[in-house]
């Protein structure tokens, strides 16, 4: 890449600098006016800060955003999912375990035994969503904070992942 | 007996003022820079629920300084390096001892001179007390048995040494329109208008040296553009071997030297206590408007106005801090010896020159 030449006025350093200042102090200033109007209670005043405080005040999410997982269930409270392996068979990273029991209904096949997303591994890619035949799984929850004190309570079961 | 106590009322006045200004820099440094930035800031710390805008941050700061581990290094030298901190802290407070808050007053029947001491070479004696300031830095970075702690107090030294010459040499011009060394005779000197509308403050009679004086001011301080002995990117710095209040001493003395700076160039170049148009016995505007105040309305009015300009200027180099990327260490070396310092020179002789020919 080819730079251009710094003028004169340029390498004098010191225009720049006041030009810098000047935009660094205006943005104080606007913003100082706007946090001072709010604290007086004037209403429909902008904010003066793009910060969440984000204990109490929470980012809105877009609606395809993927957080934590979550089995969706039939009407009458088991699970959707038919443990055809398919996210299993999908997933990059190796986290969903699935043991498949035989269903009662003959008409549905089979049903997890159990169903475990380890999300200390998972990379929340969303395959598991696209590639399941049955919209058994989804990451609509909008739970993003997900920590524990260990590995092992990384591991979702399946009881977690249908409340 | 009363003379020493108006002397110790009047150290502790400014030790207090001065310290206090120094902990609420340290609050306004990050609502400053977070409200610059589009951000809110520290103010999360909070007494029974009041959050006071952050404020109580300062508090905290204090007192996770004060309990946290000393720690120190393994070193020969444990004497010098607990003395640094000190030694660097001390030497930027003794410097506000010269520098005048306020006119003489009259109260209880005797003149109180607003100032610690009247020495009549004050100005020498700030810029000892700075250069003495060095010892700390350089003591540190070499007392603690740590490679890039010593690589700081070198760069520290050549810096502070650098410019100190800079900063010497552009104030001889202010030396020389105001034809004194004493502090409170140079803001005395900064009453007077020239061709009785412009006040003859030091900016309006020696802008050039005004300048130079900012620059080398904040390079003094070893604040962000001029951080090098810092470094905070790559080598940390001098104090990297410091904990506890150790290290919050050093860092106090970042903003008692910013305070400095704002005080020096509020007294040398903008008028020091000096309202624009007040006199002894009120305000005399141009055009001979004339509203009359007592005397002690006007010495209140002239140390406020000291307060605000101090504090003007401390928000100023706080904004230069936050806005400037740092130099090369170079490019500092370059501008220090190639520029700043023959700049401050023809300033001295263009100046003397004018000085004869009024004469």
């Amino acid at each position: 890449m080819k730079y251009r030449e710094l003028t004169f006025k340029e390498r004098l350093y010191i225009f720049e600098v006041f030009k810098g200042l000047r935009l660094t102090s205006m943005h104080f200033f606007s913003n100082m006016k706007r946090h001072i109007l709010r604290q007086l209670g004037f209403r429909g005043i902008e904010k003066g800060a793009v910060t969440f405080q984000y204990p109490e005040e929470r980012r809105p999410l877009s609606p395809r955003y993927r957080s934590r997982h979550r089995l969706t269930m039939r009407a009458d409270g088991s699970p959707r999912c038919v443990a055809c392996m398919m996210c299993e068979t999908v997933c990059p990273a190796r986290c969903i375990y699935i043991v498949a029991g035989e269903h009662p209904d003959p008409n549905i096949e089979k049903y997890p035994l159990r169903f475990d997303i380890d999300l200390g591994v998972c990379v929340f890619c969303g395959f598991c969503v696209e590639a399941c035949p049955e919209d058994a799984i989804r990451m609509d929850t909008g739970i993003i904070e997900i920590a524990a004190y260990s590995r092992k309570e990384m591991i979702y079961h399946i009881e977690d992942l249908l409340q | 007996m009363m003379a020493l106590s108006v002397d110790i009322a009047k150290v502790l006045i400014v030790l207090i003022g001065v310290l206090t200004l120094a902990a609420i820099l340290t609050w306004m440094e990050r609502k400053q820079s977070a409200v610059m930035q589009d951000r809110i800031g520290a103010n999360r710390a909070s007494i029974l629920g009041f959050r006071a805008f952050g404020l109580f941050q300062v508090l905290a700061d204090g007192i996770k300084m004060f309990v946290k581990e000393d720690f120190s290094p393994q070193t020969e030298h444990r004497f010098l390096h607990t003395l640094a901190p000190f030694l660097s802290g001390f030497f930027a407070l003794i410097g506000f001892a010269a520098i005048p808050f306020g006119n003489s007053i009259e109260l209880f029947g005797r003149v109180i001179n607003l100032q610690v001491i009247d020495l009549n070479v004050g100005i020498l004696y700030i810029f000892a007390a700075m250069s003495l300031g060095i010892y700390g830095v350089v003591l540190a970075g070499w007392s603690s048995n740590n490679n890039y702690a010593f690589l700081g107090g070198m760069r520290g030294s050549s810096q502070m040494f650098s410019y100190e010459i800079a900063i010497g040499a552009s104030i001889l011009g202010v030396l020389m329109v105001f034809e004194s060394m004493s502090l409170q005779t140079i803001v005395r000197g900064q009453g007077d208008l020239i061709w009785g509308v412009i006040p003859k403050w030091g900016v309006i009679v020696q802008p050039l040296g005004c300048l130079l004086f900012l620059v080398a001011g904040i390079a003094e301080t070893k604040r962000v553009p001029f951080d090098l002995p810092e470094g905070e990117s790559e080598i940390i710095g001098y104090f990297v071997e410091y904990s506890s209040m150790k290290f919050g001493v050093f860092m106090l003395t970042d903003f008692i030297e910013t305070v400095l700076v704002a005080a020096l160039v509020t007294t040398l170049f903008f008028g020091g206590w000096q309202v624009p148009f007040l006199l002894a016995d009120g305000f005399h505007f141009p055009g001979g408007l004339h509203l009359e105040l007592g005397g002690l309305t006007v010495s209140l009015l002239q140390v406020l106005a000291y307060g605000i300009k101090v504090f003007f200027f401390c928000w100023f180099l706080l904004l230069v801090r936050w806005t400037l990327p740092r130099f090369r260490y170079d490019q500092l070396m370059r501008l220090g010896w190639k520029m700043m310092f023959p700049l401050s020179i023809l300033n001295l002789i263009a100046t003397s020159l004018v000085v004869l020919w009024i004469r």
